[in-house]
């Protein structure tokens, strides 16, 4: 049966918690064929990656609908180990190797070539000794095919962050029945030379016969590598196309990717209200935030603007906005209406007025175990003294917190940010995502700030939720003149509520555009690709 | 109505509760006095109060159970022998007792907060250790310190301090004969509930106040806290240093009423009750108010005081020290898989 595909996805879906993350989704790859996967962050691409490969988060979330064919044969993996079993490697964005170990070890972990001993007679294969002479020649073999050269010996450790990448995918092709390779971002953390390596080692491979789904960000390599291009968005396939025999840009990739038609964004376009004088200016910022570090970072803000900043995750864009608030290290210098700001110390930006809106909700912007009223008023009451009484007798030198005022303030956000809860004393815990999140907008305007920072407003809300926080923002912006910086993961967003947008990208501004771009150049941005202001 | 009793008191209370009660109800019927046993408990209850609200503010903020509470009561220790050997007697005695002690157990709370800074999400194991390794090195520092008053130092060697020292014609039941009440054999030790009602209100103010609710919040979410502008660090700190002082406070009215000071391995399992008592009154790992520590006391104190006396008037033999062993460390036991409850 050689015309049959050896993969064939039909109609896979997925929702976690009555959120759906993939919808209707099929397509089919050949032996030998090389198939690019794109989309945006939160698209989808991991999840399916996670059901082909049988990962146990699929099956405790509820399992998958659809089938998936491989080799012609209805499966259905109980675990990775089943997936490894009929020949699918997975090469992780993360690094699955053992440091301390040597390049042959690790490649050949759990498949060691074995010494014929006494030992093994008589108690157990664990007591055979390992051939190495045998492993390192494999090793090489596996290594020579990637068409790079990284000695057998060499300590993983002690390895570049490239070579590791090369290290794991010649575990994967050592594997004597590997027939389907699936890479998600193999060459993120590689050189442009070392990807070209990678890239044409890829290419060898589909030769002899191994299929290989190539997940990645960089659109212009995707291009040149793959025969057939699947593009996600939201959970479905938007585009399969196949590269060979059209002429592909990167920009039609990039506006299939991002591209909600601009035209049926319900969120109307806001006035722009800038005044032109500068609220925040920031100069070579960098901020140690695992995950999202910022390397060098300027950019200016106006005030009365909502400023945007986007950008794929991990390049930074959260990073910007917590170290200007001083949760983490930082350098460069800040300034707020020409005063500088210290950074690194959280309380320096507070009382500079700034108000920070976490992106991470229940880690850092809640108090989850506590009151509503507290939620709201705690920052308030640390930094400005506020919702304090004084105590007959003791003047200034005792002062107790004011709980009738406390539960007066709450009581008006709750009526003006209509928060579903059942009083002021309900624990914060309690409410729903969209609830949550607007007792932490509630926390940031009670501080009555010259500039919000906003991260991440509309992450794990319902639709309706994201529509009131979003009005919110804007409408609080109108009234009061705050300058706002929203920070955040999706473009459309952005784009419809803010004046300008910067998109981040490794550790920079790779731009600033005005939100009313059309959504490929920001998409273009994003894929690191330079553009015309 | 009783559903909303049950919520807000919680199980274990309600259970604990109901089984004192019952061990009252049987005490006449197997020749225990319930009017002795009812005073004795109340002057337990009054005995170990302070020693146990000395956890609430570590518990405040995040740094877990007082383990350490052995170093708080050495600092008490310390103020005790110190007014005895400077001979200050009766009230102003006791006084000088807490004078000497607290500066004592701010100096080395300090050093136990900065010591807990350093070991965040382990308090609990290394306040255990602090705490048995600063008893040891006492009862090498209680044969060497130069003590005088023959009240306090060993008979025949002439030096170092004898483990039990009697604060009779000190401030013996100073506290608790103030205002005292006596109801037939039911004794009342009125001032003991005074000063560790004053203490609790003292708490309860500054837990009110604007430290005393960044404190909570550190141990709530610290990160919070943190990204409000609380300095965490600090706040732990002085919760560390109020825990230890309330340790030494607690420990003097506890003598008091005792009679006698332990020195050596004595303040070795202090810790234990103390903690115990607090999570039966429904404290968790990272909360704590006043009314866990009055009730968790009272019922800790109450089973404690009735469970051997009614067991063995029962079962006709002496077997006290053994059921008090098993109730109090059956009781913990129950408290800290409690613990793990709330934990998860």
């Amino acid at each position: 049966m050689p015309d049959m595909p050896l993969l064939k996805l039909e109609n896979i879906g997925k929702e976690y918690f009555g959120n759906r993350v993939l919808a209707d989704v099929s397509f089919s790859l050949n032996r030998g064929e090389i198939l690019g996967l794109v989309g945006e962050n939160g698209a989808g691409k991991s999840t399916l990656m996670n059901i082909l490969f049988g990962m146990p988060v699929i099956a405790s979330t509820g399992g998958y609908e659809g089938s998936l064919y491989f080799d012609g044969e209805k499966v259905s993996f109980k675990s990775p180990f089943d997936a490894l079993d009929v020949g699918i490697g997975m090469v992780h964005q993360e690094f699955s190797l053992i440091p301390g170990f040597s390049a042959a070890e690790n490649i050949l972990l759990n498949r060691e070539v074995l010494n014929r001993s006494v030992l093994e007679n008589l108690f157990s294969p664990r007591a055979a000794t390992l051939d190495r002479q045998t492993m390192n020649a494999r090793a090489a073999r596996a290594i020579e095919t990637l068409g790079v050269d990284i000695g057998v010996d060499t300590i993983v450790s002690e390895m570049p962050v490239g070579y590791k990448q090369f290290i794991e995918i010649a575990r994967e092709i050592d594997r004597a029945k590997t027939r389907l390779l699936v890479l998600d971002e193999p060459t993120a953390v590689l050189t442009e030379t070392e990807s070209q390596i990678l890239l044409s080692a890829l290419r060898k491979l589909a030769d002899s016969g191994i299929s290989i789904i190539f997940i990645s960000h960089r659109l212009q390599e995707t291009i040149g590598l793959c025969d057939k291009l699947v593009v996600l968005r939201d959970g479905r396939i938007v585009k399969e196309v196949p590269v060979k025999d059209t002429e592909l840009s990167a920009r039609d990739i990039a506006s299939w990717m991002v591209g909600r038609n601009v035209d049926n964004n319900p969120t109307a376009r806001r006035v722009n209200s800038s005044t032109g004088e500068i609220a925040l200016e920031v100069e070579h910022l960098w901020v140690d935030m695992p995950g999202e570090a910022v390397r060098d970072a300027s950019f200016t803000v106006h005030k009365g603007e909502i400023f945007g900043i986007g950008g794929l995750a991990g390049q930074g864009k959260l990073g910007i906005p917590n170290g200007i608030m001083g949760l983490f290290p930082a350098g460069g210098t800040v300034k707020l209406f020409g005063q500088a700001v210290e950074l690194g110390e959280p309380r320096a930006a507070l009382d500079s007025k700034m108000a920070f809106v976490s992106e991470d909700r229940r880690g850092v912007g809640l108090l989850l175990g506590e009151r509503i009223d507290w939620n709201i008023t705690f920052t308030a009451m640390q930094v400005q003294d506020r919702f304090l009484k004084d105590v007959p007798f003791f003047g200034k030198f005792l002062r107790l917190r004011d709980d009738v005022a406390i539960a007066e303030e709450a009581r008006g956000y709750i009526e003006s940010l209509e928060i579903k809860c059942t009083g002021v004393g309900q624990r914060a815990v309690e409410l729903s995502g969209g609830n949550q999140q607007k007792i932490c907008l509630a926390k940031a305007f009670c501080l009555k700030p010259d500039l919000l920072l906003v991260c991440e407003p509309t992450r794990g809300i319902d639709v309706g939720a994201k529509e009131l926080v979003l009005g919110t923002l804007r409408r609080y912006n109108e009234e009061y003149g705050t300058t706002i910086i929203v920070t955040s993961s999706e473009l459309e967003e952005l784009r419809a509520v803010c004046d300008r947008v910067a998109i981040v990208g490794g550790g920079g501004v790779a731009g600033i555009l005005p939100a009313s771009r059309p959504p490929e150049d920001f998409g273009i941005l994003m894929m690191g690709e330079k553009i015309d202001a | 109505m009783l559903k909303k009793f049950i919520n807000a008191a919680g199980w274990p209370r309600i259970i604990i509760g109901l089984f004192l009660l019952a061990l009252f109800a049987t005490a006449p019927f197997v020749g225990v006095l319930v009017s002795t046993s009812l005073s004795d408990t109340l002057v337990r209850f009054g005995m170990n109060g302070v020693l146990v609200l000395a956890m609430v503010p570590m518990v405040q903020t995040g740094c877990g159970l007082n383990f350490g509470l052995p170093l708080g009561i050495i600092s008490g220790l310390l103020g005790a022998t110190l007014s005895i050997e400077l001979n200050f007697r009766g009230m102003s005695g006791f006084a000088a007792a807490i004078l000497f002690a607290v500066p004592i157990a701010v100096v080395l709370g300090y050093f136990y907060g900065q010591l807990l800074n350093r070991v965040k999400g382990g308090e609990m194991m290394i306040a255990t250790y602090v705490g048995f390794s600063s008893v040891a090195f006492m009862c090498i520092a209680w044969l060497l310190l130069p003590y005088k008053s023959p009240t306090m130092i060993w008979g025949y060697g002439g030096s170092g301090l004898r483990t039990t020292i009697s604060v009779d014609g000190y401030w013996h039941n100073i506290l608790s004969d103030f205002l005292s009440l006596e109801f037939g054999h039911l004794n009342i030790p009125t001032g003991m509930f005074i000063f560790l009602g004053v203490l609790c209100l003292l708490i309860w103010l500054f837990m009110k106040t604007k430290t005393g609710t960044a404190m909570t919040a550190v141990g709530s979410n610290p990160v919070f806290a943190a990204a409000s502008g609380v300095n965490v660090d600090r706040m732990r700190i002085v919760s560390v240093v109020l825990s230890t002082a309330l340790g030494a406070i607690g420990i003097l009215v506890y003598e008091q009423s005792f009679g006698f000071i332990q020195l050596y391995m004595g303040p070795f399992y202090m810790a234990l009750p103390a903690v115990a008592s607090i999570l039966l009154g429904g404290a968790s790992v990272n909360k704590a108010s006043i009314w866990n520590v009055l009730v968790g006391t009272f019922l800790f104190q109450g089973i404690l005081t009735m469970t051997p006396s009614v067991i063995n008037n029962i079962l006709q033999t002496d077997m006290s020290e053994v059921i008090r062993i098993i109730v109090s460390n059956g009781m913990i036991l129950y408290a800290l898989t409690r613990k793990a409850q709330v934990k998860r």
